[in-house]
């Protein structure tokens, strides 16, 4: 069987493999094949992958949310397919047609005091983004985020994130960039104090953290401190939005209005590559001051802008905020009767709507859960930041059929994981090096 | 550009109405008789109460039919449906002991119900209300012309129901219905049934979809008067019926055929009650307006005898509620011999009840087939020989047809939609009801003596839901104060938050407690 592209071929898979050993990144591609996730996505559509083999997966990782309405939406295709006949990226000097009409849209979905918006071509340019603006709003420079967090691996979002991948590129700035415990307010309190941070930068919920959920009250509690001490809230809504939660946006659900909001992945359907910040009339001042402040050619890219109406429309329709309950309530009921079954290798279930974390009782128990579901026809992803749990994501749109698929090959799976644990060897880590941000 | 994508724009968003009404159709299933009863209740109770304003709305928007005549439709088709179920069950499983045979309702699912112009919000608040008695869910498309009359009610019936605690998602409405928009519904795999009144393309196409169909053909209604009939009743109801809603429905009457010997009282009868009867000069200006050029003139629909006979320019007396038109035979070239949907009567005079039976049948074989006839007659074996000659599925006897044969004034089944069977190209030949919405696993023991069959005394497989469908996603680490919040910030917490909040702030705290219990 060969592959066959059009413009590129490969002989088979395993050449396939070797040369993006060779030409692209020999440390990822190994790394899957020795994880037991030899995948290379080939045919993708609804919530489905099909490896070069043609094996069949079951999307729940979703790339953080990026295929939130599943992989090749037909309604975002048809609008991005159609758009191609009149628009390209644009050009980001000057007022673009789609910019602005997706500007207004982000604006009029936002949460209250939200009044522009800018785009990146990514999440980690978004971040920087928003850092920027903080800096450029409090003049103050000192950034606070979570231990554990992941914003990026741009400039200045890698530095707000665990050291090992600020450090491996001489990138980490302590000085500006102080870490605080999750969930900790004591914490927060104190490195604020000094009065010299310009924005706490948070995820609504920590995704690549495992999606710990935040104790009742905090991030409240954060943005109380915020204003207290004149910094910014940024919310990091790149994987909890987008109604991920039952709500467009998770952090209206908590009552806060950020200063910042950023969004990436899921904005544009994953048929085109922007990200967005949104910003409070305060934040936004260096969009007067000097309009190209940031430039970015790519950014808000005009055909990304189009498939981001689209998604943003679907993702705020009635119908899909009542589906997303309804899947939410029908996963939620099958993972805790799962859970039940297995009550000491599976520990816990985090769950706020279709973000939802699953913890193991090994300290890398999700990479097991992991294989198994993948020889079950499932792809989920473990926390790089805490293998513990698994990242468990269910796409906005899921059929009921999908979602009962889904359970009946989760339980199949945990179960393996559970009766291939090195028993003798509980706490030795299985050959496997954490690697990916999800 | 615009061109090329409205076409289709609306589509994507109805097929997931369809996605989502599959959500609620699966969680109704599971919900117990009791349940389901109180949601009925308390949609026919909003929906009655509202039979005037979407009465009036109705002829506002349509431009058809009387509004006091589309409130008693509108009472009939709430509170009339649910009194004429209340005593059934489709929900609870049953035994037959004698056949040792055990029968679980099963819901259709998923109802796409396209809804006329003519009877627009009855047949609303009939469709949805046979849907919710048998734990359908049901995504109703409305004629064009009463699309923000029917869109309206629909809401309002849907909201009736969740907030009675129906699912989220059980009744939904399409607002701009299109022939692509519609077709694309039709043909989509996840419509479980079509129920379709309306014209016949609507209806064929219903058949043409690939999808398990309801649809109903048109009528046009003959009425034999024989000489044993009771002449002073036939008429007051025969006038009543055909001036009732101005002859929109599908029963109205369409041809009277009377017997000669007392044809002539008859009509006097009918003229003490509001019918007037044209001078053949008058017909013929009346058959133009109404076909004119031997087409049917689709702007007569509904209107009123006065309006009519004024288009004609003839001058009737004040209280004329129908307009008598006789012809000489019920032939197809004669125009008066097709279905009216006015207050237009055709009249043939026949020399006996025979003839009269054979004229019938002939008004059946222009149009109408498999739907309604009536008779008005004390003779039994006229009757008989009526029922079996006309080719229709129902025959009213001695009542008006227009509520008569829609199971009003009747022991047929109270509906909206008439079946008109393999004789009028349905698969359906009764009147609509709740049945025709479910089906029954029947589990079957083996005849083997030895087999014996359990009893399943007291197993009913449903339950009540306890708690908003479906629940209002929370963290899981919540606690009753998150929750509070988290309910009342929810962007939409307009609608229906409060019920949301209070079940799920009780089930909290029930968990807490457990907690505390437990130690
Ligand atoms: C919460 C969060 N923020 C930011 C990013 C960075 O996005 P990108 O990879 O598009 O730069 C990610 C990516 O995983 C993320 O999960």
């Amino acid at each position: 069987m060969s592959f066959d592209y059009g413009d590129f071929s490969y002989a088979s898979k395993a050449e396939m493999l070797e040369k993006s050993r060779e030409f692209w990144n020999p440390g990822k591609t190994d790394f899957w094949v020795d994880a037991g996730v030899p995948l290379v996505i080939d045919r993708r559509e609804e919530y489905y992958l099909y490896d070069m083999s043609g094996k069949r997966l079951l999307d729940v990782h979703l790339n953080g949310g990026t295929y939130n309405l599943g992989h090749r939406n037909v309604e975002v295709v048809q609008a991005v397919t159609a758009a191609t006949a009149h628009f390209d990226i644009g050009n980001h000097h000057f007022p673009s047609l789609a910019r602005t009409a997706l500007a207004e849209a982000l604006v009029t979905s936002a949460p209250p005091g939200i009044t522009k918006v800018v785009y990146g071509s990514g999440g980690g340019e978004a971040i920087d983004i928003a850092i920027k603006t903080a800096r450029h709003t409090t003049r103050k420079r000192k950034i606070v985020s979570i231990i554990k967090a992941y914003h990026g691996h741009t400039g200045l979002a890698v530095a707000t994130g665990d050291d090992r991948f600020s450090k491996l590129f001489l990138s980490d700035q302590p000085e500006e960039f102080p870490h605080v415990p999750f969930n900790d307010l004591g914490a927060m309190e104190e490195v604020l104090r000094g009065g010299d941070v310009a924005a706490v930068l948070i995820e609504t919920i920590p995704a690549t953290y495992g999606f710990p959920l935040p104790d009742p009250g905090y991030l409240e509690s954060v943005k109380r401190l915020c204003e207290r001490y004149d910094a910014l809230y940024i919310a990091d809504e790149v994987q909890t939005g987008l109604m991920r939660t039952g709500e467009l946006w998770a952090i209206t659900k908590h009552g806060i209005c950020p200063d910042i909001l950023v969004t990436g992945k899921g904005i544009s359907g994953g048929m085109y590559p922007i990200s967005a910040v949104l910003v409070t009339e305060r934040a936004a001042g260096w969009l007067t001051e000097d309009g190209f402040g940031h430039i970015s050619t790519f950014g808000g890219a005009e055909l990304g802008c189009i498939a981001g109406l689209k998604a943003l429309e679907i993702c705020s329709r009635t119908e899909t905020r009542s589906m997303v309950h309804y899947i939410s309530d029908l996963i939620g009921r099958g993972l805790r009767e799962i859970q039940s079954q297995y009550p000491d290798w599976f520990v816990g279930i985090r769950q706020h709507g279709v973000v939802i974390g699953l913890e193991f009782a090994h300290p890398q128990g999700a990479k097991f859960v992991m294989r198994s579901l993948y020889e079950n026809g499932v792809w989920a992803i473990f926390s790089t930041l805490d293998p513990r749990v698994l990242q468990y994501k269910p796409g906005i749109l899921m059929r009921p059929q999908l979602c009962e698929d889904l359970l009946d090959r989760t339980e199949v799976a945990i179960g393996q994981a559970r009766s291939r644990l090195p028993r003798t060897d509980r706490h030795t880590s299985p050959r496997l090096r954490t690697a990916v941000p999800a | 550009m615009k061109e090329a994508t409205s076409e289709t724009a609306g589509v994507p968003r109805a097929r997931q109405m369809l996605e989502l009404a599959g959500w609620a159709a699966a969680a109704f299933a599971r919900y117990d008789r009791a349940s389901v009863m109180r949601i009925a209740e308390a949609v026919a109770r909003v929906a009655e109460s509202k039979a005037e304003h979407y009465a009036e709305w109705a002829v506002r928007e349509t431009g058809f039919g009387v509004v006091e005549h589309k409130v008693l439709k509108n009472q009939l088709c709430s509170r009339g449906v649910v009194d004429a179920y209340r005593d059934h069950d489709y929900v609870t499983p049953r035994v037959d002991a004698d056949a040792k045979m055990l029968e679980v309702p099963r819901p259709a699912g998923v109802v796409l119900a396209l809804t006329p112009s003519t009877n627009p919000v009855s047949t609303v608040y009939c469709k949805v209300l046979l849907a919710l008695l048998t734990r359908n869910a049901i995504v109703v498309s409305p004629h064009p012309f009463a699309k923000e009359c029917c869109a309206d009610a629909a809401r309002a019936l849907g909201e009736a129901a969740v907030a009675a605690g129906a699912p989220d998602g059980v009744v939904q409405v399409i607002d701009e219905p299109s022939i692509p928009l519609i077709d694309a519904l039709m043909t989509d795999e996840r419509t479980n049934v079509i129920v379709a009144t309306g014209g016949v393309p609507v209806v064929r196409a219903a058949y043409g979809s690939g999808n398990p169909a309801i649809g109903v053909g048109p009528g046009n209604v003959p009425v034999l008067v024989d000489a044993t009939a009771d002449l002073q009743r036939a008429a007051e109801k025969l006038v009543a019926s055909k001036a009732f809603d101005n002859s929109i429905l599908c029963t109205n009457e369409s041809v009277l055929v009377v017997e000669d010997s007392v044809a002539d009282r008859f009509v006097r009868e009918m003229e003490r009650h509001g019918a007037h009867l044209l001078t053949a000069e008058e017909r013929d200006r009346v058959r133009d307006v109404v076909f004119p050029e031997g087409r049917f003139d689709t702007t007569t629909v509904g209107k009123d005898a006065a309006t009519i006979a004024a288009r004609a320019q003839v001058r009737v007396p004040a209280r004329t509620r129908i307009l008598l038109a006789p012809f000489d035979s019920a032939v197809d070239e004669e125009p008066l011999a097709h279905e009216k949907l006015c207050p237009v009567l055709g009249m043939v005079r026949v020399p006996n009840a025979q003839r009269g039976i054979r004229t019938a049948v002939a008004v059946l074989r222009i149009g109408g087939a498999g739907h309604s006839a009536v008779i008005h007659s004390r003779n039994a074996e006229t009757v008989m020989a009526y029922a079996a000659a006309v080719r229709v599925l129902r025959v009213a006897v001695n009542e008006g047809s227009s509520t008569g044969s829609a199971g009003f004034g009747t022991h047929l089944a109270p509906t909206m939609t008439i079946g008109t069977g393999f004789l009028g190209r349905s698969s359906l030949g009764e009147n609509l009801e709740p049945k025709h919405l479910v089906n029954w696993t029947r589990v079957a023991y083996s005849t083997d003596p030895a087999e014996v069959l359990p009893s399943f005394e007291g197993m009913v497989p449903w339950e009540a839901p306890f708690e908003a469908v479906p629940p209002y996603p929370m963290p899981s680490n919540a606690t009753v104060s998150t929750l509070t919040a988290m309910s009342s910030n929810g962007a939409g917490s307009g609608d229906g938050g409060s019920i949301e909040l209070r079940e799920e702030l009780r089930r909290l705290i029930l968990e807490e407690l457990t907690a505390i219990v437990r130690g």
